[in-house]
């Protein structure tokens, strides 16, 4: 099925949604869309602020049309500025994926429930499946690319290799990222605040045990 | 003691005679080991002793490819981006039962973006009729939504969907049935009009073709030993189950799909496959090319648990359409055909009677089977009740019901969870039966020698020893339990499992084979041999697989890979290693004979000459290379050892308010041949726990009657274990050596833990509650009504 374009026409006449849309130029369904994931509803707000101030608003309403073909958009990945022409019904994940070529980000469900596709916004890990490109402009995007400095594996890359935490490596990426997050917002967690902080992320070939080891193990280096 | 070459092999190659006698450790150590003698060829490397006298091997050295998988880098199929590359995208069935008329394809060409369109003329996966005359038509006749029917290739994935959605199928639809026990009815709708069968595959899929059919049921199969009606009036004391297993999916997280490139005279696949000769073979018989014009690459693949072998609809598809466009083509499933059209584990049906004596001497098993593997075959689970006891006398009949529903493809120990689900549950009924302790009892008709020991280690730990044997006898509402049970698997060799070794000049060292890492960590594996036989680190080895360009490896299913594949690799390393001193010794002024390699050098044992790095022995090499390519010789003594074992003990709570289970921990041993790299092999052994916890209980394939569509083809309402329900897990790895091959490596992918963990979870449950759960997946509502149903029954009594 066709994603739902940006065109205003869509909208449905009276509700806050609208009102929200009518400012930014995002329609409701395109925004609910980017706002599928925990707890990234305000981020994401300004994110689309950002989206706003780089484009022109139409003279008769105010609101900026994009779309459904392909528009300029910029997005800072991993600290580089990077130019794409994407439709605007784009996610996250496709832009990474498709335009920039880092496929190191995994789609698997497509619909958020499995968080392989897990990136960073800011430093809050987000679905990329379910985040639309436009709503990340603006945003430091940090992918699993990113992650590792000049070569040198992030800690807790490392004590994922030590401890043998993946076996078709698949979901691995969005482990990585999910973990590494964690460590950043709580230095010294417990095997239950890993278990939470990856109790979105699904691993087929059961490779959790070895993943909270070596979550607890990186925190231990690190803290 | 450190293995090390005692005279110049190759002089004694040619001396010898075909076969050498040399003894070698068989048995677990610290239990049962002694030295075994075996004949074997005279080529065959020196014997290497158990894994605590090896340097790398058996060492759990990290695996090969973490860096490029944690980073990020490592390239999976869908990961595949050519220079003009076109996404494709199936059109699927939207009903379960049809003849298709007219597929009418004009909008979808003429749709921007697009440039191919393909029709299917030939399913693959579906039985196929013994008389295909009886539904000859253009198109294949629907036997389930979701079956693929065309498919639609376009610059960019989005265009490829839209286009697709522009297809028309004109269908004749028929009556349907997606439900096992209305289609085992005389008067069901038939899902074939006619006998049809699937052929086995590689990884243990389809079923027997040599069978009746009757209406949808196809079997049965039987297998009898002895005299059945004899064994049970012999029986002192007989239990008899029914117990019903659900349909799984793999969901494996990489969906099935390759990116195809057909160019004059080379179609290069990449492929999301666990044989990458598989999918050569198959594409080579489908197109009528030769097999030196298909190279099949298998880089990276995430995940596939039996159900990967072969090109499939995907791959010849994406063939024929790159074919037809002359540009590449990526064809990858979405979640939902993932669930649909490429295979599951099929359901059971299970009326099972054991009869014994009162000392647990079994004297009867007997077996009803039905399953339905969809539109397939293959649901046969007799191999636990067949395999796992010596009995008297056994009787089984395995039953294919097909329905309107996807073909089934091999799963993890094809029909073995299932079977043991059935078989240890009712092994645990009859020591309650018999007031005899569940250890004992095996002890008892449980001959294999491996699993004796692992029973002994439970008996011996912690969790086992914390059991009350009294069921149920826990206060409060949640009640605690400790459940054992066994599991069996075979001895598979792939016989064509080929490795090449080349030795550089500048001391570089790398180990080529086709065959594919499906996540068990065979590179690593390959890396640990040829440094245990060069003497230097596995991070100098260079390892390259899953390309056909390479030499055969063995397809990965049935636990196959390490035992198939390592001894052929040591083979291939030790006569390069020959090659290699023999062709230095001159110029060091010795006799190969007096060369060692050891610990990164070169060593004379006489003093001839100084140790030497490695790498500048290499220096003196003749040539740039030298190479050796060896091929899997047959085990050595092939008619011992055929079976292997695997014991888990679960402790679960159960809410009896709530109806949930909660798998708090797991003990589980097993055994595992030489376990190679122990941290990967308890990898394994944790996934097959999780991956079972999670079939027996929260996973089910829920087709709806009315409409025969599946309801849950996702990852939210096809619920797979998370992290919060993950136990702690103990995994006890027992070496047991068989003396078959040059590594005596085993495998144990399909026993690990996938096929005993339902019954222990079940056996565990009825030790808390005092009720057996003979239904999976125990979800709350079928252990409240089990719950339920057992008090009813006390209140009655």
């Amino acid at each position: 099925m066709p994603r739902p374009t940006l065109l205003p026409s869509e909208e449905p006449p009276e509700n806050s949604a609208v009102q929200d849309s009518t400012r930014t130029g995002i329609s409701r369904r395109g925004f609910l869309k980017g706002a599928g994931l925990t707890a990234a509803g305000t981020a994401l707000l300004e994110g689309v602020h950002s989206f706003a101030a780089e484009t022109t608003p139409s003279p008769q309403n105010g609101v900026t049309e994009l779309g459904p073909g392909p528009a300029s958009v910029h997005l800072r990945v991993n600290g580089t500025e990077h130019a794409l022409e994407i439709e605007p019904r784009t996610t996250l994940a496709e832009a990474l994926r498709n335009h920039l070529g880092m496929t190191g980000t995994k789609v698997v469900c497509d619909r958020g429930v499995c968080s392989g596709c897990t990136v960073w916004l800011d430093k809050m890990p987000v679905n990329s499946c379910m985040t639309l490109a436009i709503d990340a402009i603006g945003r430091d995007i940090t992918t699993i690319e990113g992650l590792s400095a000049a070569g040198e594996m992030h800690p807790l890359q490392a004590a994922f290799v030590k401890h043998d935490a993946m076996q078709c490596g698949f979901c691995t990426p969005g482990m990585v990222m999910s973990c590494a997050a964690l460590l950043e917002r709580n230095p010294h967690p417990s095997e239950q605040d890993v278990r939470q902080a990856v109790s979105g992320n699904l691993c087929r070939c059961g490779t959790y045990p070895k993943i909270f080891a070596a979550t607890l193990d990186a925190a231990n280096r690190t803290a | 003691m450190k293995t090390i070459p005692t005279e110049d092999a190759l002089a004694q190659q040619a001396a010898a005679p075909a076969k050498k006698t040399v003894q070698m450790p068989v048995g677990v150590p610290g239990y049962t080991l002694q030295n075994e003698a075996r004949a074997v060829p005279a080529s065959e490397p020196p014997v290497w002793p158990i894994n605590k006298d090896l340097k790398y091997v058996g060492q759990s050295i990290p695996r090969y490819d973490g860096e490029e998988k944690v980073t990020g880098r490592a390239r999976y199929t869908s990961d595949i981006q050519l220079p003009g590359m076109l996404y494709a995208k199936f059109v699927n069935a939207s009903v379960p039962h049809a003849k298709v008329l007219s597929v009418d394809t004009s909008a979808a060409e003429k749709y921007p973006g697009v440039r191919g369109v393909h029709v299917i003329q030939h399913e693959i996966g579906n039985a196929v009729l013994r008389n295909p005359a009886l539904d000859a038509a253009k198109y294949p006749v629907v036997r389930y939504a979701g079956q693929p029917i065309a498919a639609v290739a376009a610059a960019t994935p989005a265009a490829a969907q839209e286009a697709a959605s522009l297809v028309k199928v004109q269908y004749d639809t028929m009556p349907f049935v997606v439900d096992i026990d209305k289609a085992r009815d005389p008067g069901a709708p038939r899902v074939f009009p006619g006998a049809a069968d699937e052929a086995g595959s590689a990884g243990g899929g389809g079923g027997p073709s040599d069978v009746q059919q009757t209406g949808n049921i196809h079997g049965p199969s039987v297998h009898t030993r002895g005299q059945i009606d004899q064994g049970f009036k012999d029986a002192d004391v007989i239990v008899e189950g029914h117990f019903v297993t659900q349909v799984q999916t793999h969901s494996a997280l990489e969906t099935h799909g390759v990116v195809a490139d057909w160019k004059p005279g080379m179609l290069t696949v990449w492929a999301s496959t666990q044989g990458t000769a598989s999918v050569r073979e198959e594409l080579t018989g489908f197109f009528k090319i030769p097999a030196s014009q298909v190279r099949v690459i298998t880089e990276y693949m995430g995940g596939g648990f039996g159900a990967k072998f072969g090109a499939g609809n995907p791959g010849v598809v994406a063939a024929a359409l790159s074919k037809k466009t002359g540009a590449p083509v990526r064809l990858m499933l979405d979640r939902e055909e993932e669930h649909l059209s490429v295979g599951n584990r099929p359901s059971s049906d299970q009326t099972l009677r054991i009869g014994a004596k009162k000392d647990g001497t079994l004297t009867a098993i007997h077996l009803i089977a039905y399953g339905t593997a969809g539109c397939g075959t293959g649901a046969g689970c007799a191999g636990p009740a067949q395999n796992l006891y010596q009995s008297a006398s056994l009787h089984t009949e395995e039953n294919d019901v097909f329905i309107n529903g996807g073909p089934a493809s091999a799963m993890r120990a094809p029909g073995h969870p299932q079977g043991a689900f059935a078989l240890e549950q009712a092994m645990d009924e009859l020591a309650v039966k018999l007031a005899m302790d569940p250890l004992d009892l095996r002890d008892k008709t449980d001959n294999h020698s491996v699993r004796h020991v692992e029973r002994q280690v439970v008996r011996e730990s912690d969790l086992w020893k914390s059991r009350n044997p009294v069921a149920g006898s826990d206060q409060g509402p949640v009640k605690r339990g400790v459940g054992f049970a066994q599991s069996v698997w075979y001895r598979f060799v792939s016989m064509g499992s080929s490795a090449e070794v080349r030795v550089h000049r500048d001391g570089s060292l790398e180990v080529i084979s086709a065959v594919q890492d499906i996540g068990s960590g065979i590179r690593t594996v390959m890396a640990q041999i040829l440094a245990e036989q060069f003497g230097v680190p596995p991070a100098q080895i260079a390892v390259k697989v899953g390309d056909t360009n390479y030499p055969q490896g063995p397809d990965s299913g049935g636990s196959v890979t390490t035992l198939s594949l390592t001894p052929a690799v040591r083979d291939a390393a030790w006569q390069a290693s020959q090659k290699f001193l023999a062709d230095i010794a001159p110029s060091l002024g010795t006799t190969p004979g007096d060369l060692v390699l050891i610990d990164g050098e070169v060593r004379s044992r006489s003093g001839k000459c100084e140790p030497l790095s490695f790498r500048r022995a290499a220096a003196k090499m003749s040539g740039a290379q030298i190479t050796a390519q060896s091929k899997r010789v047959p085990d050595y003594d092939p008619k011992k050892y055929l079976t292997y074992g695997g014991v888990d003990v679960a402790e679960v709570e159960v809410d009896t308010e709530v109806g949930r289970i909660h798998v708090r921990r797991v003990l589980s041993v097993h055994d595992c041949g030489r376990p190679m790299n122990p941290t990967q092999t308890i990898s394994q052994i944790n996934g097959g726990i999780i991956q079972g916890m999670s079939y027996t209980l929260l996973e089910h394939r829920l087709l709806d009657p009315v409409y025969g569509l599946m309801v849950n083809p996702d990852l939210d309402l096809y619920k797979i274990a998370g992290a919060r329900e993950v136990p702690a897990i103990d995994v006890r790895l027992v070496e047991a050596y068989i003396g078959q091959s040059s590594t005596d490596a085993s495998g144990i992918g399909e026993a690990a833990g996938v096929v005993s963990i339902g019954a222990a979870i079940g056996n565990a449950v009825y030790n808390a509650t005092g009720v057996r759960i003979r239904q999976t997946p125990m979800t709350p509502p079928v252990v409240l009504a089990a719950l339920r149903a057992a008090a009813a029954g006390k209140e009655q009594a």
